[in-house]
C-alpha cells in the first residue's frame, strides 16, 4: 500500500485516490495546432524512477494532487495541490 | 538435437537421463550480427525463430538482460485467444491462435496449449450485445465463437455462482478454440529450435548504450561488450521507453503499468475452462494449470510502476471477484501473487513497425495481449525485418497511427494507458 | 519410527484429552497438540503421499515449512484441502484425511509411479505426450488433448469441495508504532524495550504460543511471558500470520479466529484479514532448519533435529526409539541430549573434523565423525539407514546401523520472506552458509535468528538493538546502538548438501512434496537451466505449498558447485507473498455474494418495486427495466409501456443520471469550453442538449445542461460516465485551467428525478404544482424552479428523450416518494403508465437518439450523426483533434436506422451489417440497438454503416448474426424513424 499524504485530509492509503498520469505533460492551448496535441495526449517520457505525476484524491476531498513519486520503488518525495490558489492557501496555515 | 518424443524419453529413462544436453547454447556474443533482436522474452525468442525459419537468416542474435522469459513471458496467466474485433488485430491474433494449435510439434516441445474453451460472462442484456458484435466479426471472419444461454452454461460449469451473485450471471460468450499453455515451455521452445537453426541467445547481456552512426544504429554496447548489427529490433515490453530513449528518440505512446497475477496450492481438476468476466469496475480471469493450481487476475495496480510487485488493494479486489462468480474457492489458498511491467500502449494495441531509424525496428505495446499474440508477434516482426515492409494485417500498427486518426482501440477507452486491461 | 508420548515432557494438558478421526478411525490427543504432534503420539506414520512418485510422506517439520504432513481437514462443504498438520491446533471432533492418494495413503496405487520414475524425471512432459507416441506423429493439440485429461487427474494435491464456502471472513485495519513479527527471544526483547520506550507496539506471532524457539525448551512458562507483555501495553496478535510486507510498511496478516475450534459462534469468523500501517517494521521471524540430500531421505520418520525437539519439549511426544541424528552444526547436540534424556538410543553423525563435547558424548551417545548419513533402508518406515565418509571426492559406504528414526539438521536458512516481499535480495553468508537478509533503506529492522544470530543471548540484544533501531529510523533519538554479529556456533558449520550415492539413479530428494531430486538438478544443469528461476521453473523446485521453504538451499548449492561457482553468485529466487498460503475467502472477506459491490438505489427504489418494477442492473444502479401486467413478459409489457406514452403519459425513474453542479463567474467560458456545442449565450432558465469530447476528440458523453442564474448551471451526464465525467471537470479545472473561478459540485444524489413524457404530460404536471400557468407557459427546452402542490420545491425541466412532450422534475431526493405518489395519481387519471428501462430504450432508438451503446469510445461527433451542432466558431476540448487524419473520413461508419425488408424479421444489437455478396469480413456497418417500435408495428434498430444512410439508398443489405442463428435482409433509414420534424415535442 502506499500512503499518499493528502495536504488536506492527512496520510491515506493510495486506494483512496485514483492515478491521473503524467503530471509533466503541459497541455497545449485548446486551439494549438494537431501536431501538440498529439504529442501531450499520447506521447509520454515513461520514466522509470522519480516523475511528476497527478492523483485524484476521489474518496476523499477530490484534490487533484501533484506527487513526485518513485515509478521503481513507489517512494513519494512530495505532494502538493496541483492547483496553485489550493497551494497558497495550504501554505498560508502554515 | 536430441528430438523430443516418448522414445528418447523411454531410452533416457533407461540410462539415467544421460542423453540429453543443452537445449540452447551459452554463447559469447560475435562481434556482428546480420539481425539483433533486443529482449529474451517470447517475443524476442519468436521472432529469432521466424527470422531463420521463415527468411533463412542465420546470423541472428537475442540478447537478454537477464534469463531468458524472466519478464512478462514467464509472469502471465497463459490464457491463449483471438477474441478481437479490430480489423487486422483479429487477423493477427487469429493467426497467432493457428500457430499456437500446432506449436508443440513445429517446435517438437510440448507448449501444452490446451484448447480447454475460454468462456466471457456476461451479466447483462447490453453485454451481451457487445460480445455478439465481437463473436459476429469472429465468425465472419473464420473464427469459432459462440454465446452460450444460462442453461447450456450450468451445465458446462455447474460450479459458478448461480444463486446469490450481485450480478446474476446471464450466459456467455463462447471461444471453443481458446484456452491455456504453459508459457515457459513456449520460451523454451522457441528457445531450443531459433538454437537448433543456429540463433545466439545470449542471455546475462544488458544493453547498456546505443551508438549511431550517418543517423543508422552501427552498434549496441552491452555488459558484454560492443556488438555490431545491421537491423536492430527491440522486443522489450516495459522497459522499451528506455531503450527508445537511449536511441534518443524521444517519447513513445507507451505507459509501464504492473498487472498482478495470482496462483494458488495445487488441487485435483476444479476448473476444466478459462473463465473471465468483468462487471461493477471489477475484472477477472481464471484458469486451471496441468498442475492443479489456480491461476488468476484482474486489473492493473492504477498507478505507474516498473517494480514487479503488487499491493494489496488489489490482490483484495481480485480475491472478490474470484468469490463473486467462485463462492467455493473461499477455502483455497493463495500460494503467490506477483506483479509484471506491462507495456500499456495509448489505445490497448500494439505496434509492430519500422522507426525514425532505418535499421530499427519496434515491437512493443502489448498491454494485456501479449502472451497468446507471441507466436504471431514473431511471424510478423521476423516478416518486418526481413522485408521491410508491414504484412497488411499490421499495416495500421505503427507509432503515427494516433495522429492519423486510425482506431484500433478494442475496448474504447481513449488514450488513458491504464484502462486498457 | 516408534513415536509415542512420554510423561513428564510437553507444554501440553494432560488433563484435556480430545478426541479425533484420522481417515475415519478415532484417535486421542491432548489440548495443546497440533495435529502432527497427536498422530506422532498415535505412531502413524504414513501420512500423505507426494505430488509425482506418490511415495509415502511423514511429518518432517513442526511448522510453516512443512511438505510432507500435507493432510485434508473436514468434509463437504467445509473440507479444507493441503493442511499443514504441523501447524493445525488439535481440537475435539477434527477429523483429517490423508491425499493424493488411492485408495488410501497406506495403500495408494499410485505408487506404481515410484517404480517407473526413472521415466518421469524433471521435465519429461515437455518432450512427450504431444503426439502419438513414440515419435509424436500427427498434428495440432487434440492427443496432447487426451493425455493432459490422465496428467491433470494425476496432478494436485487435496480435493477442493465445489459447494459455496459457507464460513465468514472479516477485515480489519489497525495503525501501530512499531510492528514486530515473531515472539522468540529476539522479537519480545524488542517488543519490551519499544513498549518501555513508549511506543504503540503491535507483537505478531504465527503460532499460538508466544516463545519461538523457546517452545522447544523443557521448561518455558507461556503465560508468564504474556502476562508481562500485556502489562506493558503490548498488542498481542497470536494465530496471526505477517504474510506479505507492502509499501510504506503496510502489513498484511492472517489472524486464524475459528481454525481451532470444535464449535464455532456463528458471529465470529473463521479468519480475519488485517491491514495493519506501522511506523516502522522489526522482522525477528527466525529461522529453518535444513534438511540434507541423500539416498531415500523421505522416508517416513525423516525429520529435522529441531522439530523432534519441539515434539518432545512442547508436545511431550518421543519421535523415536533408536535415533540417527546427522549433523554439520553445533545445534544438534543439544536436542541429542535432550532426547537421549527423555530415553531413547541416540548416535549423532558429524561430517565435521572431531569437536570438543560434554562427556555425555563419549559416554552415552556415541559420535561418529566425518560421518555422513548414505541411504536409508526402507520404503513405509525406516529399517537402517548407511552411513559414509568421504574419500577423495566420493562418499564411500562404511557402515550400517539399526534405527527407526533419522533427524537431520544441514544448517539453518533465517526467514528472509518479508524483506524480500520489498524487492531487497538476501545475500550469502560463506561463515554461517545461509541467506542472510540484504540492505534496505525502508523502515524495517531485522532482529534475532532472522539476522542469522544463532545464540539466544546475542538474540535478545539484537532485539534491543531492533526497538532503538527503530526509535532512530522514526526520528525519535538519535541512540548509539548496534547489531550484534551473525553467528555464535562454538564450532565453524561445515557445507553438507548432498551426499552423492554412486547409483545411477538415486531418490535423493531436495524438494520433498514436489519430488524433485538431486538427480532433476543435474539433469536441469545438464539441459542448459541455470539460472535459479530456471531451475525452478524447469523442475518445479518450491513451487509446492512450503514455497521451498526445505529445500531451496540445496538445490542452490548443487547448481553452484556444477557452474563452478560460488553460492553468492548463483543467488536465489524471489520471495513472493504470501509467506504461508492464505484462504482467498478471508482476502475477500464480507464483499461476497449481494455484497460484491455495493447497491446503489434511487430514492424511489422501494416505491418502483412497490408498484410492480422488475429491475435490471445498471452499473452498481438497479433501475426499473419494466412494469408487468399479471402475466406479462418483458416484450408485452415494454411494448404496452412505449406505446401509452405515445398516447397519452407515462413516467420513468431517471435519478440515476448524473448531476453536477457548476458554480462561478467563469462557469460560461468553462462550459462552453467542455461540450462541442455552442453554449456561450444558453439564456437564463434554459436547457440544451450538449455533447463532450474526449482530449483524442472522441464523443465521451452527452447530456443536457441547464442555466440557473447567470453563473449557475446544473449538468446532467448519463448514468455510465457520471463519476468519469465528474473526475475530469475537477482535473480540468484544477490542473489546466487554473485560471477558471469555477466550482463543481457533484449532487447526483441529492436530486430524484422522473421524466413524465407523452401528449397528456403537461395536464399531469399541471395538476400536480402550485403554479399551473408556469407549466402552462414553459416553453421547450425551458426551465422552471416552482413547488410542488403541497409546497415541496422542484425543479421541472422541459426536455423530450421520447420525441414526445416531454418533462423532467428533479425534487430533493426525501421528497422523492411524494412526489412519485403525487405524480401516479395524476398519471393514472389518463390511463398512463410507469414505464422502465426497455421501454425507454424502444422510445428513443424509435427518435434515432444515441446512448453508451451507440458512443462505445471509438464514435466522433460526426458518426453519431451530430456532426452539425459542433461548433465552429469555437474551441473546445477535443477540437484540435477530432477531425484528424481518416476521423474526417465520409467512408467511416455512420448513424442510420434499419428496417427489416421482412416486416416479421427481427435482430438483434450486435448483428454485423454486410453487403449481399459478401456476408464476411468485417462488414459494412452494425446495428448497435434494436426495438420493436408499437408505433410502425415492426422491428426498427439504429446502427452505424460505412458512408452512411445516402450510399446504400435502394440497396438491400444483410444483416448477418451468426452467434444467434440469424440473417435478415435490411433497409437503411434515416434514425429519425419517428416524428423526424420533432413535431410532437414542441407542442
Amino acid at each position: 500500500m502506499i500512503r499518499i499524504k493528502c495536504p488536506y485530509c492527512g496520510e491515506r492509503d493510495h486506494s483512496e485516490f485514483t492515478y491521473g498520469g503524467d503530471a509533466s505533460i503541459r497541455y497545449p492551448a485548446l486551439d494549438a495546432s494537431r501536431e501538440d496535441w498529439t504529442q501531450a495526449i499520447f506521447f509520454r517520457e515513461n520514466i522509470r524512477g522519480f516523475q511528476k505525476e497527478t492523483w485524484h484524491h476521489l474518496n476523499g476531498c477530490r484534490m487533484w494532487l501533484e506527487i513526485e513519486r518513485s515509478t521503481v520503488t513507489h517512494e513519494i518525495k512530495s505532494v502538493k495541490p496541483c492547483h496553485p490558489d489550493l497551494q497558497k492557501i495550504m501554505d498560508s496555515k502554515k | 538435437m536430441t528430438r523430443f518424443n516418448a522414445w528418447n524419453v523411454f531410452k533416457n529413462g533407461l540410462n539415467g537421463q544421460k542423453g540429453w544436453s543443452r537445449q540452447w547454447r551459452d554463447p559469447e556474443p560475435r562481434s556482428n550480427y546480420d539481425v539483433i533482436i533486443v529482449g529474451g522474452g517470447l517475443h524476442g525468442l519468436a521472432t529469432a525463430y521466424y527470422l531463420a525459419k521463415n527468411h533463412n537468416l542465420n546470423n541472428i542474435a537475442v540478447l537478454e538482460k537477464g534469463w531468458i522469459g524472466g519478464g512478462n513471458a514467464g509472469r502471465n496467466t497463459t490464457i491463449v485467444r483471438s477474441n478481437y474485433m479490430m480489423p487486422g488485430n483479429h487477423q493477427f491474433y487469429e493467426h497467432s491462435l493457428k500457430l499456437w494449435e500446432n506449436l508443440s510439434h513445429d517446435l517438437n516441445y510440448n507448449v501444452m496449449f490446451s484448447q480447454r474453451v475460454h468462456v466471457s460472462l456476461f451479466h447483462s442484456p447490453g453485454a451481451k450485445d457487445s460480445y455478439a458484435r465481437r463473436y459476429n466479426i469472429m465468425r465472419l471472419n473464420g473464427t469459432d465463437g459462440e454465446l452460450w444461454d444460462l442453461k447450456k452454461l450450468k451445465k458446462k460449469i455447474p460450479i459458478l455462482n448461480y444463486n446469490n451473485a450481485r450480478f446474476p450471471i446471464m450466459g456467455a460468450a463462447v471461444q471453443p478454440r481458446a484456452g491455456n499453455a504453459r508459457h515457459d515451455s513456449a520460451v523454451w521452445g522457441y528457445a531450443r529450435s531459433a538454437n537448433a537453426l543456429g540463433v545466439d541467445i545470449i542471455q546475462n547481456c544488458e544493453v547498456t548504450g546505443i551508438t549511431r552512426q550517418n543517423g543508422n544504429i552501427d552498434s549496441l554496447q552491452t555488459s558484454k561488450g560492443s556488438i555490431k548489427g545491421k537491423k536492430i529490433g527491440f522486443a522489450v515490453a516495459g522497459n522499451t521507453s528506455r531503450l527508445w530513449q537511449m536511441a534518443q528518440l524521444g517519447n513513445l505512446p507507451i505507459e509501464s503499468h504492473k498487472l498482478q497475477a495470482f496462483v494458488t496450492e495445487a488441487i485435483k481438476p476444479f476448473l476444466d475452462h478459462v473463465v473471465v468476466y468483468g462487471v461493477g469496475g471489477a475484472h477477472f480471469y481464471i484458469s486451471q494449470t496441468d498442475k492443479g493450481s489456480l491461476v488468476f487476475g484482474g486489473d492493473l495496480d492504477w498507478y505507474k510502476s516498473y517494480a514487479q510487485r503488487g499491493n494489496l488493494p488489489i490482490v483484495q479486489d481480485v480475491a472478490e471477484a474470484a468469490m463473486a462468480i467462485l463462492p467455493s474457492i473461499g477455502r483455497l489458498r493463495l500460494l503467490r501473487h506477483w506483479a509484471g511491467i506491462m507495456d500499456m500502449s495509448m489505445d490497448g494495441t500494439f505496434f509492430i513497425c519500422k522507426t525514425p531509424i532505418s535499421n530499427l525496428y519496434l515491437n512493443a505495446g502489448w498491454n494485456y495481449g501479449g502472451f497468446k499474440a507471441s507466436p504471431a508477434s514473431g511471424w510478423y516482426f521476423a516478416d518486418l525485418i526481413a522485408n521491410e515492409q508491414p504484412h497488411k494485417y499490421i499495416q495500421h500498427h505503427h507509432l503515427e497511427r494516433f495522429e492519423q486518426g486510425i482506431n484500433l482501440d478494442e475496448r474504447g477507452a481513449g488514450p488513458d494507458p491504464k484502462l486498457h486491461g | 519410527m516408534t513415536s509415542f508420548r512420554i510423561k513428564n515432557y510437553g507444554k501440553v494438558n494432560r488433563k484435556k484429552a480430545i478426541s479425533f478421526k484420522w481417515e475415519n478411525k478415532k484417535y486421542y490427543g491432548y489440548e495443546g497438540d497440533s495435529l502432527a504432534s497427536a498422530l506422532l503420539a498415535n505412531n502413524i506414520k504414513i501420512v500423505g503421499r507426494s505430488f509425482k512418485y506418490h511415495r509415502p510422506r511423514g511429518i518432517m517439520s513442526c511448522g510453516v515449512e512443512e511438505s510432507g504432513g500435507l493432510v485434508t481437514i473436514g468434509s463437504y462443504d467445509k473440507r479444507d484441502p493441503n493442511v499443514r498438520a504441523t501447524t493445525q491446533e488439535l481440537y475435539q471432533g477434527l477429523t483429517a484425511y490423508g491425499q493424493n492418494a488411492f485408495p488410501n495413503v497406506n495403500f495408494d496405487l499410485g505408487e506404481i509411479n515410484n517404480y517407473l520414475s526413472r521415466f518421469f524425471a524433471a521435465g519429461f512432459y515437455y518432450k512427450t505426450f504431444m503426439g502419438i507416441p513414440p515419435f509424436e506423429w500427427g498434428t495440432g493439440t487434440s492427443i496432447w488433448m487426451v493425455f493432459e485429461k490422465f496428467i491433470r487427474k494425476a496432478a494436485g494435491m487435496g480435493k477442493l469441495s465445489t459447494l459455496p464456502d459457507p464460513d465468514n471472513y472479516e477485515h480489519a485495519h489497525d495503525f501501530c508504532d512499531v510492528l514486530i513479527v515473531g515472539s522468540g527471544p529476539a522479537g519480545i526483547a524488542a517488543a519490551k524495550e519499544a513498549a518501555d520506550k513508549k511506543l504503540d507496539v503491535i507483537l505478531v506471532e504465527q503460532d499460538s504460543l508466544l516463545g519461538g524457539d523457546q517452545l522447544g525448551d523443557r521448561v518455558f512458562n507461556v503465560d508468564e511471558v504474556y502476562s508481562e507483555l500485556k502489562n506493558l501495553n503490548i498488542r498481542i496478535l497470536s494465530k496471526t500470520t505477517a504474510f506479505g510486507l507492502y509499501d510504506n510498511c503496510v502489513m498484511g496478516l492472517l489472524e486464524k479466529v475459528t481454525d481451532h475450534k470444535a464449535e464455532v459462534n456463528d458471529s465470529l469468523p473463521r479468519q480475519r484479514f488485517w491491514t495493519i500501517r506501522a511506523k516502522h517494521i522489526i522482522i525477528g521471524s527466525g529461522s529453518l532448519e535444513r534438511h540434507i540430500a541423500f539416498n531415500n531421505n523421505d522416508v517416513p520418520g525423516v525429520m529435522t533435529v529441531n522439530a523432534s525437539k519441539h515434539y518432545l519439549n512442547r508436545y511431550g511426544v518421543l519421535t523415536g526409539k533408536n535415533i540417527v541424528i546427522s549433523t554439520n552444526n553445533d545445534s544438534a547436540y543439544k536436542t541429542a541430549e535432550s532426547l537421549y534424556n527423555a530415553g531413547a538410543k541416540v548416535t549423532v553423525l558429524d561430517v565435521r573434523q572431531d569437536i570438543s563435547l560434554p562427556p555425555i558424548f563419549k559416554d552415552k551417545i556415541p559420535v561418529r565423525f566425518q560421518t555422513v548419513p548414505y541411504n536409508i533402508n526402507g520404503s513405509r518406515k525406516i529399517k537402517s539407514i548407511d552411513l559414509a565418509t568421504i574419500t577423495d571426492s566420493s562418499y564411500k559406504k562404511i557402515d550400517t546401523i539399526i534405527c527407526d528414526q533419522v533427524l537431520l539438521s544441514g544448517g539453518w536458512s533465517p526467514v528472509v520472506h518479508l524483506l524480500s516481499h520489498r524487492g531487497s535480495s538476501p545475500t550469502w553468508n560463506i561463515d554461517n552458509l545461509c541467506f542472510l537478509p540484504g540492505n534496505t533503506k525502508e523502515n524495517i529492522s531485522i532482529i534475532g535468528a532472522a539476522r542469522g544470530i544463532w545464540n539466544r543471548e546475542e538474540c535478545i540484544k539484537s532485539g534491543i538493538a531492533g526497538a532503538l533501531d527503530a526509535m532512530n529510523k522514526m526520528g525519535l533519538t538519535k541512540t548509539n546502538y548496534f547489531f550484534p554479529k551473525e553467528g555464535g556456533w562454538k564450532n565453524p558449520i561445515h557445507p553438507l548438501y548432498e551426499v552423492k550415492h554412486k547409483k545411477l539413479i538415486s531418490k535423493s530428494f531436495v524438494d520433498y512434496q514436489h519430488d524433485v531430486t538431486t538427480d532433476d538438478i543435474r539433469l536441469a544443469h545438464r539441459e542448459g537451466f541455470e539460472s535459479v528461476e530456471h531451475l525452478k521453473r524447469y523442475t518445479t523446485l518450491g513451487m509446492a505449498n512450503d514455497q521451498g521453504k526445505m529445500g531451496n538451499i540445496i538445490a542452490i548449492s548443487l547448481m553452484a558447485d556444477l557452474l563452478d561457482k560460488k553460492i553468492s553468485e548463483v543467488g536465489t529466487t524471489v520471495f513472493r507473498p504470501p509467506y504461508t498460503p492464505i484462504a482467498i475467502g478471508a482476502l475477500a472477506g464480507r464483499h461476497v455474494g449481494k455484497h460484491f459491490r455495493p447497491l446503489r438505489v434511487t430514492p424511489m427504489h422501494q416505491w418502483n418495486l412497490d408498484n410492480g418494477a422488475v429491475m435490471i442492473e445498471a452499473g452498481l444502479y438497479q433501475r426499473p427495466w419494466y412494469f408487468p401486467k399479471k402475466n406479462e413478459t418483458l416484450t408485452d409489457s415494454y411494448i404496452r409501456e412505449a406505446t401509452i406514452v405515445r398516447k397519452s403519459v407515462g413516467m420513468c425513474d431517471v435519478t440515476s443520471l448524473g448531476k453536477i453542479s457548476i458554480q462561478g463567474i467563469d462557469s460560461t467560458e468553462f462550459i462552453n469550453r467542455i461540450y462541442a456545442n455552442p453554449f456561450a449565450k444558453l439564456p437564463i432558465n434554459k436547457t440544451r442538449y450538449g455533447i463532450m469530447l474526449r482530449d483524442d476528440g472522441i464523443v465521451m458523453d452527452d447530456g443536457t445542461s441547464w442555466r440557473l442564474s447567470e453563473n449557475e448551471y446544473l449538468m446532467t451526464t448519463s448514468t455510465a460516465q457520471a463519476g468519469k465525467v465528474m473526475s475530469w471537470l475537477e482535473e480540468l479545472l484544477q490542473t489546466r485551467w487554473t485560471d477558471l473561478k469555477v466550482n463543481v459540485t457533484s449532487v447526483s444524489e441529492q436530486w430524484a428525478a422522473v421524466a413524465i413524457s407523452g401528449p397528456k404530460s403537461r395536464d399531469v404536471i399541471k395538476s400536480c404544482v402550485e403554479n399551473s400557468i408556469l407549466i402552462e407557459n414553459l416553453p421547450f427546452m425551458g426551465f422552471v424552479s416552482t413547488k410542488l402542490i403541497d409546497g415541496i420545491p422542484c425543479r421541472i425541466v422541459r426536455i423530450s428523450f421520447s420525441g414526445e412532450l416531454g418533462y423532467e422534475i428533479y425534487i430533493e431526493s426525501d421528497y422523492a416518494n411524494t412526489m412519485m405518489n403525487l405524480l401516479w395519481r395524476e398519471v393514472k387519471k389518463f390511463n398512463g403508465c410507469l414505464y422502465g428501462l426497455e421501454a425507454l430504450g424502444a422510445l428513443r432508438v424509435e427518435k434515432g437518439h444515441v446512448t453508451g451503446a451507440e458512443l462505445d469510445g471509438r464514435v466522433t461527433i460526426e458518426d453519431a450523426g451530430l456532426g452539425k451542432m459542433a461548433s465552429s466558431k469555437k474551441s473546445y476540448v477535443g477540437s484540435a483533434m477530432r477531425k484528424r487524419g481518416v476521423l474526417n473520413s465520409l467512408e467511416r461508419e455512420q448513424l442510420v436506422g434499419f428496417f427489416p425488408i421482412n416486416k416479421k424479421h427481427t435482430f438483434g444489437a450486435g448483428t454485423i451489417v454486410c453487403e449481399k455478396n459478401s456476408i464476411k469480413g468485417f462488414g459494412v456497418g452494425r446495428i448497435t440497438s434494436v426495438t420493436h417500435s408499437p408505433e410502425l408495428g415492426h422491428w426498427i434498430g439504429i446502427g452505424f454503416v460505412k458512408g452512411g444512410k445516402e450510399r446504400w439508398k435502394n440497396i438491400t443489405l444483410i444483416g448477418s448474426d451468426p452467434v444467434r442463428n440469424k440473417q435478415m435482409e435490411l433497409k437503411v433509414v434515416s434514425p429519425h424513424m419517428i416524428d423526424p420534424e420533432g413535431k410532437r415535442m414542441h407542442v
